[in-house]
């Protein structure tokens, strides 16, 4: 096991180094400068692999913290700490960043050194957010990643580049404000920023020194951060920025967008809804869950009649972080631990599929289906890596989509089986949709004389898309890998917010007719994961218990 | 070395198909069709052989059932589901029949296919079919079970639109991976459900467990009963049945080894393969197995009456393969489930043999299909002829041809049937001899029209030629075991008949006479044993004549008076039309689902809710905003007495609320200190 030190901070800043020595780069060498980002990225990719080492399996809580006083009143602490759901949430950003530089090296001409500045800035913020423990902390590089985002989109977008880049941001900005308000709201009422504290104080009973909430300021409160995140995911119907900042971004833009920022706000209700409004999220969880498979059936059909290929591609991933919503409000660990690997198999497979859509646009400048049509013919190799997308993205075993989706719709049906069979409608959707479009691309004859000319995958193309399809396979079949290392975390989760079943706990007991009706007792007892860095003051305030 | 090598490394049987679809797919663009070849009948061959070995040694060890876990694919909770392959008696029946038919498909496809384009990714597709399919049957599982279930959905989907470049091939293969989609939604939930009741999906620990509980009364939607329902809407899907069958005739869009292999051998027989492998749970949901005798049958009969007036000689067969598959699942219904297994066996002989003998015809004819444009054929392709006319024989059901032996335990079964009542058994018997009727017309039709009578195509531009050996070889092969696959099952007190294949079975299917308790069956006594055996001719018997029948029918029609159908087709124009257009089910389908769903979608929803409706209100939103932005901007006048205009008012405004504000001004103050 890794030791202490400095790690995370290395991990968050690292690339702002590589960023800052960019800045002071020649502008015009641009191979010199995308060689260097490159590099940057992939150190940082190396370098975060190592952080499985650190989080061994099974251990709940935090781990490799940080714990520095920044900011003396208010009371503000630069505090770190990673555990298995971030862990795996950070490696697909450092994984997903180097391929959009890749992605990039030949379709970005001009500005080229900004360009690959802001992406490195965006990986300082989206790991930041990932690794973040202290709520003032963590809505700095929430509102940080904003900034490289909106330029990506308003200045390398396409036609409609800074409608997209205004309506994103301000969009996701009228959540983070009442996202400010709920932080500022808990700091007034606990003094702290620090999350493991504020957490703990929140499950303890007031004559303990804990708070108590009120039932509505806990709903209130739950809103404020839920509605920042809600629209990040983009929940229905707060979804409409997604498809204009979609189609307008540029490649690396979408894949980043796709791949990892949506991710941080289905993150936050795990890390944050969850934990610290266990009663509020309990009652919210129907309503949650009616928007989030009205988001699976809605993100679908919409889907299905896109004429525009890119935004086809972003209405489905409206569907597909509606499973992973629905995972996490179901509250059973299958479930949960489902939804984790959802946005990780999302991050990759939808990742690849804004990858492939960019690599037509660069040849043909359009995202319009009816341009397309009859591809196979001229490029048989692309064909089939968007065939085994595709795939992946349907859900097909044996590849990442499954795993996912399989055990979101298997933990949701053991809670609420009306839920699960509704939001498995989106399995047959998402058959449709995807297959339809593949069709119309690349099956047929060729119906522009333009199209019959197209090269197919170059060599750096076809490096990028191994590698994205072997990590698809290998998530499809060694799901244990990381399965294993998210479910302590995710336990504690779904600890806090509802206790378990006994007959769901380890093995299951039933060797005999009538014994399913042992429910309700509770035999776990709650655990906030620990955080050795808040222990100290923690105990200060509560006193030896 | 461990005492029985390929049990303990059983995994290489599948692997091997799937190593011979990688190489054939990554590096087979470049190779000669010879080296594409040996990878693709070497890899299938030695899988075939591996899986003989295998069945060997489960045999010498004496076991009622061999299992073994290889690695956790996913685990998470109390849920795990494993790479575990197991064998016993039903799985042996099924790998064999996979390798050994589909190694003799994949000889043929090396012929039928020579001169093709793209045949590295067709042979790469065939192989990674066989791998899934013996994923399929060799899962311990249901979850595995399904890894192979959507996989043989994917090469399906490949293979039918194995020809791209034209519409209705693309067309075809996605309509069926779609089609599969519905019924794997209900095979999911299926899943979901037994592993809420039992807290697992392998096969032995659920059946265990699933074996104390009592069955779900007869009309009572009980946890069991809506399980099987829930499995038996996958089996639907994959296995054609009503109302899920639209895909297969579509699916013949494939070249014609796929459609032998996958859509009339194999692949459409794992629904019927499921059934038979959740017998612990069906055979306790009478009401469950009431509705899969039910479809069965229908769909049995409906596909069969399609298959009266079809003209392309593909699309008979896909409708006769529909029909039989509503055959078997008649068997599992109720309760046979070895002679339902025994018939997709028999089956998978005759129907293959069929396909691929079709194939021969339209590899004769260069690409024809239409059985209207043939005519005369037998003495022209003579091998061929007498390959399909021996198929024909066997799926028409005459002694002592495989389909006989198959259909009349079937029919049997349908006579004595006692879920829902002795009148329920009768009419299942009723339509399956109806069906058995129509199938031997059918039949006939296909074999006069196209080796008798005269020749109805252009000599010079069709030259008929026989198939080269490659070809010919698998279709003897299988019209050997056309005639003798049949004798495995035929009834003890037939001379030669040793009812091998039930007492086969008998370790797999045992349980249901154990533990239904709404089936006590009990040793029949001499005298009963010997009233059934009377039966069992009486009703073989039947049988027979109505095959004759049939057959005597398309001869009159189709030898003797070859206007005569025409006519008949004039004088019962709507009901031939209905038939013809297949009563009109897709277009149904398309109507009342496809069109409905994408105008809904396009106008309601995107169009509507999302640009006009959410995206219209955020825009407005932001609008109001900018517009009460330009209406505040006049207020910055820089005018300073209009400024101090605004001073007095402001702080008017904010003693009023001090002073007045019933809940604000306390705040409002404190605010201020």
């Amino acid at each position: 096991m890794l030791h202490g030190g400095h790690l995370l901070s290395v991990l968050i800043f690292f690339p702002a180094v590589g960023a800052l020595a960019l800045l002071l780069l020649r502008g015009d060498d641009h191979k010199f400068i995308r060689i260097i980002a490159l590099i940057v990225s992939l150190a940082e990719f190396l370098f975060s692999l190592l952080m499985i080492r650190a989080v061994p399996v099974g251990a709940a809580g935090y781990h490799l913290e940080e714990y520095l006083k920044w900011i003396n009143q208010p009371p503000i602490h630069y505090h770190l700490g990673v555990d298995g759901i971030s862990l795996f949430l950070m490696i697909l950003t450092t994984f997903l960043t180097p391929i959009s530089i890749l992605a990039s090296w030949k379709s970005i001409e001009h500005r080229v050194k900004e360009f690959f500045v802001m992406l490195l800035m965006l990986e300082v913020g989206v790991v930041g957010v990932f690794l973040s423990l202290d709520l003032f902390l963590f809505f700095l590089f929430w509102e940080v990643m904003l900034i490289p985002m909106a330029f990506l989109i308003g200045i390398w977008g396409h036609e409609r580049r800074v409608y997209a880049a205004v309506k994103f941001v301000l969009y996701t900005m009228a959540g983070s404000i009442l996202m400010l308000v709920g932080i500022i709201w808990l700091y007034n009422a606990t003094g702290t920023f620090d999350l493991p504290t504020i957490q703990t104080l929140l499950h303890t009973p007031a004559s303990q020194g804990g708070l108590e909430l009120a039932p509505r300021t806990e709903m209130l409160l739950f809103l404020a951060f839920f509605l920042a995140f809600a629209i990040k995911v983009p929940l229905f119907p707060l979804h409409t920025w997604l498809p204009d900042a979609h189609v307008e971004a540029p490649t690396a833009g979408s894949v980043m967008l796709a791949g990892v920022l949506l991710k941080m706000g289905t993150y936050g209700m795990i890390r944050f809804c969850l934990p610290l409004f266990p009663e509020a999220s309990r009652r919210a969880a129907g309503w949650v869950a009616v928007l989030a498979i009205i988001g699976i059936i809605y993100g679908a059909l919409v889907a299905m009649v896109q004429p525009n290929l890119k935004k086809l591609v972003a209405y489905s991933s409206v569907s597909h972080l509606g499973f992973v919503v629905l995972g996490i409000f179901a509250f059973h660990n299958i479930s949960m631990q489902g939804a984790v690997y959802q946005m990780l198999a999302h991050g990759i497979s939808t990742g690849a599929l804004f990858l492939l859509v960019g690599m037509l646009y660069d040849r043909r400048h359009t995202f319009e289906i009816s341009e397309y049509g009859g591809l196979a013919t001229p490029m048989p190799k692309l064909a089939a890596f968007f065939l085994f997308v595709a795939l992946s993205s349907l859900g097909l075993p044996m590849l990442n989509g499954f795993v996912g989706e399989y055990l979101v719709l298997l933990g949701t049906y053991q809670r609420h089986w009306g839920w699960a069979t509704w939001a498995a409608l989106g399995v047959i959707l998402s058959a449709c949709y995807l297959l339809w479009s593949y069709q119309r691309v690349f099956f047929g004859e060729i119906t522009r004389e333009k199209n019959r000319t197209l090269p197919d995958a170059s060599a750096r193309e076809k490096w990028i898309l191994a590698t994205v399809a072997v990590v698809t396979l290998w998530m499809g079949i060694g799901s244990t890998f990381i399965t294993k290392r998210t479910a302590a975390a995710a336990q504690d989760v779904i600890d806090q917010v509802e206790p378990q079943r006994p007959y769901e706990a380890a093995a299951p007991n039933i060797v005999a007719p009538n014994v399913l009706t042992t429910d309700g007792a509770t035999t776990r007892a709650k655990q906030i994961p620990s955080s050795a860095a808040t222990k100290v003051a923690l105990t200060e305030r509560l006193g030896t218990r | 070395m461990p005492k029985y090598p390929m049990l303990e490394y059983l995994w290489i049987v599948p692997l091997l198909p799937l190593l011979g679809s990688a190489v054939n797919g990554i590096f087979g663009a470049k190779w000669p069709n010879k080296i594409i070849n040996w990878v693709a009948i070497g890899s299938t061959g030695l899988s075939f052989l591996g899986a003989l070995e295998a069945v060997r040694e489960f045999f010498e060890s004496g076991r009622v059932l061999f299992r073994k876990e290889f690695f956790t694919w996913i685990a998470t909770g109390n849920f795990r589901a494993g790479f575990d392959l197991q064998m016993d008696q039903l799985t042996v029946v099924m790998v064999l029949v996979v390798t050994g038919v589909g190694w003799l498909i994949h000889i043929y496809a090396t012929g039928y296919m020579a001169h093709e384009g793209g045949y590295y990714r067709f042979f790469s597709y065939l192989n990674l079919f066989m791998f899934f399919m013996l994923i399929l049957v060799l899962a311990a599982n249901y979850v595995l079970l399904f890894v192979g279930w959507e996989g043989v959905g994917l090469s399906s989907y490949l293979l039918i639109g194995f020809y791209f470049l034209r519409k209705s091939a693309a067309d075809a293969g996605k309509k069926a991976f779609i089609v599969n989609r519905i019924g794997d939604f209900g095979f999911m939930l299926g899943m979901f459900l037994l592993f809420k009741t039992f807290g697992t999906l392998d096969f032995v620990q659920l059946f265990a467990k699933a074996d104390p509980w009592p069955a779900d009364a007869m009309g009572h939607l009980g946890t069991f009963t809506i399980a099987c329902l829930l499995l038996f809407m996958g089996a639907c899907g994959k296995s054609a049945q009503l109302p899920l069958y639209v895909w297969l005739p579509d699916a013949m869009e494939g070249p014609t080894p796929v459609s032998a292999l996958i859509h009339a051998a194999t692949m459409v027989t794992a629904g019927v393969y499921v059934v038979a492998r959740s017998h612990m749970l069906f055979s306790r949901a009478p009401t469950a197995m009431l509705a899969v005798a039910i479809v069965g049958c229908a769909t049995a009969f409906f596909a069969a009456t399609i298959g009266l007036v079809q003209t392309d000689i593909k699309k008979v067969l896909a409708y006769s393969t529909v029909s039989q598959l509503g055959y078997m699942f008649l068997a599992c219904g109720v309760g046979a489930f070895s002679a339902g297994i025994f018939h997709l066996m028999t089956h998978a002989f005759f129907k293959a043999l069929l396909f691929l003998a079709a194939g021969s015809v339209i590899h004769a004819m260069g690409g024809e299909q239409d059985m209207l444009r043939m005519g005369g054929l037998s003495k022209k392709i003579r091998w061929t002829y007498v390959t399909m006319l021996t198929a024909t024989l066997a799926i028409a059901g005459f002694p002592p041809f495989a389909g006989f032996f198959s259909k009349d335990s079937i029919l049997l079964s349908a006579f004595q049937n006692e879920y829902g009542g002795r009148n329920v058994g009768y009419v299942l018997y009723g339509f399956g001899l109806v069906t058995a009727l129509l199938t031997a017309f059918y039949m006939f039709r296909l074999i006069f029209l196209t080796f008798h009578g005269k020749q109805r195509y252009d000599e010079h531009h069709v030259h008929v030629h026989e198939s080269p050996n490659n070809m010919l070889a698998p279709l003897m092969i299988l019209a050997l075991l056309s005639i003798v696959g049949g004798w495995l099952a035929a009834p003890a007190f037939l001379p030669g008949g040793t009812d091998y294949f039930a007492k086969f079975l008998q370790p797999v299917f045992s349980p249901i006479y154990r533990s239904a308790e709404f089936r006590v069956l009990e040793p029949l006594s001499v005298s009963a044993e010997a009233e059934a055996h009377s039966l069992e001719l009486w009703l073989a018997g039947i049988a027979v004549v109505v095959a004759l029948a049939g057959t005597v029918v398309a001869y009159w029609l189709y030898r003797k008076r070859p206007g005569k159908p025409d006519g008949l087709a004039k004088s019962m124009k709507p009901a031939y039309t209905t038939l013809l257009n297949k009563y009109y089910v897709d277009e149904l389908y398309a109507a009342a689902i496809v069109k409905p769903l994408l105008w809904i979608s396009t106008n309601v929803l995107w169009k509507g809710a999302d640009v006009a409706g959410i995206d219209g209100a955020v825009n407005g939103i932001a609008e109001g905003a900018t517009a009460l932005g330009d209406g505040v901007r006049h207020a910055q006048s820089g005018n300073t007495r209009s400024y101090a205009v605004w001073v007095v008012v402001g702080a008017l405004v904010v003693i009023a609320v001090i002073f007045f504000w019933p809940f604000g001004g306390k705040a409002v103050v404190g605010m201020v200190h």
